[in-house]
């Protein structure tokens, strides 16, 4: 037993070692080119030793019993999960509290946490967006930020243009999100797996790439400024007074994106998307019209991003690219992965997780992308089935047919 | 005639994988396609349900009172819609879709809801569900395996996984099942429930089968005429008395001696 | 013509890196079928190296050619164990989980790379040294061609030859193909396929790295962003060649770096980077097994 334990240390130890040399030039050189100065900072080095250390005995004792629970079902999961949906009992009362708890949210909290809590709506909506084309019918798209674009860039424009308000501009932004998907899927039809994520990938640059150049159309880099915020009943309201108002709207519209891609999951489309991610081959085989299930999975799957692109461009007033990069895309994939690929329940929580966690750990706003780039590895690594794993429609015969 | 195919030649590049076949399957017919490994079996199976383009000859297909339709080129899933269904030579079921789902997928093509309904769930679309879910069931229950209802279709040992393919396929309605390789791995007591089944299925349902087969024993029991290919090419057909008989086929394929 | 020969000359060069990048990009997903998105990353790390050991050795007294050699070479140690580590921690574990898991694994690996520069550095722009120094006789090309260049791309050769010659001839090159070829059958026959995948890692990362001091010193700036760009790049010029093919990375970068050289000089230089992108969706459409890949086709 102690020898196990010394061989675990002097490993760890010799792990250590080896990233003290590793981060040597970028942790402990620091480069000053405009002042030709070179700053040591020796410090750095006892930190990652140390931490290196540290972190791989956890990482090694994890792995260890990753490896061993791997036999071992998610009994508990499954039967809270179900019990918990399928009862009346559990849900009611559960559903009730998360209710009441949401809508007298803004009357605690400050409008600051407000806002936040719209942002981490915004992201579960695309989340469920996304959860369509990724989740359910398994089209690995990495340029869904470009439909987000779309949205908030038809409001902003018919707004600056036309001065058409947020509540006419929201059918419109999903409408031509969906087009837009179409268009996107068209091409990529024969596409499978990696080829299919690089195509959408460039899509999404390219949309970003052109809103940056093409100023006649887009103002480009410096975006556009003074977007009116969603009408209420004619009156001004104050910045509280609309961070409120927008909270409430987000509300509503995840609720409505929740019973919409709930309903979708469980029909004949649905079943139709999952087959396809399944196995396309035999999913044809079955009758299913590979083109039209997969253009509809892009269509349904862009809606929603443009709804939540003409969203962000109402809450936040001004747009411009910089907030469409393929970062978006990749956090809110994330979001999919990590929620558990086609769970509904499994993409809101991640969504609230990956958003909410870094704005309330602000003290350490410097390490959140860091952190979130780490977390990303680290959940794949130990638990690449997301946190809600069984997707599985239950059935009940409660009398012989 | 059921399906006709007619001078079914198919190219890849330069590689001949067919090389003109004939072939034809009446109604209530249950016909083998045997010979050995890489002689275009499958091949054969993927020009008639749609999967590759035959580069030159025509097939046919005709149900009971429907016209006779060319399926050459056409998509899968049409090839599938006008009444042909296919199991394939590995099991191809949706692994994390239960049993009952599996079926239910397969209802597509004889369904009709949309996005909006999907959504809106209406009287209709309700009723609809509803009977694809007992539809499902019942089928699932012909084939044994209501039991199984709600496990995800990885789960299932091996003998059901490929009841349940079959099953799948049925539940398209087919008029006409293509069944590749359906007794691979099994042992000698599921052979002889597939035996059974199949038989079953040409008597109760009036289907036309037509199968890639590589255990004689089943082939010689169940068929009413064997087709031989080798290296793409029709080599032998005929009753299975006479394909046992036939000197060519036990040079190129039967090879050892076999009890029929 | 002398415009069109600098946009010759500036294409040969661009492509020369991107070539360099993407041999990274092809060789890792020939062996173990994954798209490693943080490889641009490992490109960045060794320019950043790059200038911190030049800054350093400076210092020292040494300059010149044998600067260029030195931190060159501390670059491309750096880099290599940067792969070699980051395929331990971030893509072994994860060999046998479905083909999503290690591509969002590789880029979180990318955006936690990216933020551990800017952390530990800055997110300035730094400018980096010339180090490749002025050869005399090459100056009556100067109207086209300058001398960074014309070192860029003999060093690019040089090093295709060499990577050549170490896969056909070499014990490991050959398991690095048979690894490629098929997994399975190699370890069953003895082949250490851990080795190899480390191996390929620390190759292409040595690769990237070369790329990044030359075009660094070419350019004369870095940044913690640089490996993103260059990587997509990169990795549209190796899917253009044919993903798993070495000499199909080469024609790739070479294409790529080529289309937008002159896109950019005859048509408009605003949208340089829609040009790549551009031609990358093309060819994905239009031909994804790319032009010298082999188009695989699943067996039904």
């Amino acid at each position: 037993m102690a020898r196990g334990v010394f061989k675990e240390i002097v490993k760890s130890f010799l792990i250590a070692l080896w990233f003290m040399f590793l981060t040597f030039p970028i942790m402990v050189i620091k480069v000053n080119t405009i002042d030709q100065t070179i700053t040591w900072r020796w410090m750095n080095m006892l930190y990652v030793g140390g931490g290196a250390f540290f972190l791989s005995m956890l990482w090694r004792f994890l792995m260890a019993r990753k490896v061993a629970a791997k036999e071992e079902e998610d009994s508990w999961q499954k039967h809270v999960g179900l019990r918990f949906r399928t009862d009346p009992k559990f849900y009611l009362p559960g559903l009730a509290v998360i209710g009441v708890l949401t809508v007298v949210f803004p009357i605690f909290f400050s409008s600051y946490q407000v806002s936040i809590m719209t942002t981490a709506l915004m992201y579960v909506m695309l989340g469920l967006g996304l959860n369509i084309v990724v989740g359910l019918a398994g089209l690995l798209d990495l340029g869904y930020v470009a439909f987000y674009a779309v949205g908030a860039y038809c409001f902003a424009l018919l707004n600056h243009h036309f001065g058409l308000g947020f509540w006419v501009c929201l059918p419109l932004s999903a409408l031509l999100a969906a087009s837009f998907g179409i268009l996107l899927g068209f091409p990529v039809l024969r596409l499978r797996g990696d080829y299919l994520a690089i195509v959408t990938l460039g899509f999404g640059e390219i949309i970003r790439l052109i809103l940056e150049n093409w100023n006649e159309f887009s103002f480009g880099p410096s975006g556009i400024a003074g977007i009116s915020r969603p009408w209420f009943f004619g009156m001004k309201l104050s910045l509280q007074q609309a961070n409120v108002y927008m909270y409430y709207i987000m509300i509503v519209l995840v609720l409505f994106t929740i019973f919409v891609v709930g309903r979708l999951r469980n029909s004949r489309i649905g079943r139709a998307w999952i087959a396809l991610r399944e196995d396309e081959i035999a999913c044809q085989a079955m009758g299913i019209d590979k083109t039209r299930t997969k253009l509809t999975a892009f269509a349904l799957g862009a809606t929603w991003a443009g709804m939540v692109g003409c969203i962000f461009a109402a809450k936040t007033t001004f747009i411009n690219p910089a907030s469409f990069t393929f970062m978006e895309s990749a956090i809110i994939l994330s979001i999919v992965v990590l929620g558990g690929m086609g769970s509904i329940v499994g993409v809101i929580l991640a969504a609230l997780i990956l958003i909410l966690l870094p704005e309330y750990l602000r003290a350490f706003s410097q390490l959140r992308m860091i952190v979130f780039g780490a977390s990303m590895v680290l959940m794949m690594v130990f638990r690449p089935q997301g946190i809600i794993s069984r997707v599985k429609q239950h059935y009940e015969w409660h009398r012989e047919a | 005639m059921v399906l006709e195919v007619r001078g079914l030649t198919m190219e890849f590049g330069g590689l001949r994988a067919l090389d003109a076949i004939d072939l034809a399957l009446a109604r209530g017919e249950i016909v083998a396609l045997i010979g050995p490994n890489g002689a275009g079996k499958t091949t054969f199976f993927n020009c008639v349900t749609g999967i590759y383009n035959p580069t030159r000859g025509d097939i046919f297909i005709a149900s009971q009172g429907g016209t006779r339709e060319r399926i050459n080129g056409l998509k899968p899933n049409k090839i599938t819609e006008l009444g042909l269904a296919r199991t394939f030579q590995n099991v191809r079921l949706f692994p994390n879709m239960t049993v009952l789902e599996n079926i239910m997928v397969a209802r597509h093509c004889r369904t009709r809801s949309g996005i909006l309904g999907a959504i809106l769930r209406g009287k209709r679309i309700v009723a609809e569900e509803k009977a694809t879910v007992m539809f499902a069931y019942r089928l699932l229950k012909r084939f044994g395996l209501e039991g199984h209802v709600n496990d995800l279709a990885k789960e299932l040992p091996y003998g059901e996984q490929r009841r349940l393919e079959i099953a799948r396929a049925m539940a398209t309605e087919p008029f006409l099942l293509l069944l590749d390789e359906p007794a691979a791995g099994m042992n000698p007591k599921e052979t002889e429930d597939l035996d059974r089944l199949i038989k079953t299925i040409r008597d109760e349902d009036g289907i036309a089968i037509l199968l890639i087969e590589h255990d004689m024993k089943l082939v010689m029991s169940i068929s009413d005429r064997i087709y031989v290919v080798d290296y793409g090419e029709m080599i032998a057909q005929g009753k299975p008395s006479e394909i046992a008989a036939d000197p060519k086929v036990i040079k190129a394929y039967l090879g050892e001696s076999f009890d029929a | 013509m002398d415009y069109f020969l600098e946009l010759f000359f500036g294409g040969l060069t661009r492509g020369s890196i991107y070539a360099l990048i993407a041999l990274g990009y092809t060789m890792v997903y020939g062996i173990i079928q994954l798209i490693n998105f943080a490889h641009g990353e490992i490109y960045m790390i060794g320019a950043f190296t790059a200038l911190i050991a030049a800054s350093v050795l400076t210092l020292l007294g040494f300059n010149g050619f044998s600067l260029l050699c030195l931190a060159g070479l501390i670059a491309v140690i750096y880099s290599a164990a940067y792969g070699y580590t980051m395929e331990k921690i971030a893509y072994k574990p994860l060999r046998q989980a479905p083909r999503l898991s290690p591509l969002i694994s590789a880029i979180g690996m990318s955006i936690f790379l990216q933020n551990y520069v800017l952390l530990a550095q800055t997110s300035d722009f730094l400018s980096f040294p010339a180090l490749i120094p002025e050869i005399a006789f090459l100056d009556r090309f100067a109207a086209f061609m300058m001398p960074s260049e014309v070192i860029i791309f003999v060093t690019t050769a040089v090093v295709m030859i060499c990577l050549t010659v170490f896969i056909k001839f070499t014990r490991i090159g050959k398991a690095m193909r048979a690894t490629s070829q098929d997994k399975t059958m190699a370890m069953l026959l003895g082949v250490n396929v851990d080795r190899v995948i480390s191996v390929t890692f620390i190759i292409g990362s040595a690769l990237a790295a070369v790329g990044g001091v030359l075009i660094s010193s070419h350019i004369g700036q870095i940044n913690f962003y640089i490996g993103f760009i260059a990587g997509i790049k990169a990795f549209t010029a190796a899917v253009l060649g044919g993903i798993g093919s070495i000499p199909g990375a080469v024609l790739g970068g070479l294409i790529l770096g080529w289309t937008e050289s002159f896109a950019t000089g005859y048509v408009s230089s605003d949208y340089e980077d829609v040009f790549a992108f551009g031609l990358l969706v093309f060819i994905l459409i239009f031909r994804p097994a790319g032009i010298l890949g082999k188009s695989s086709s699943e067996k039904v």
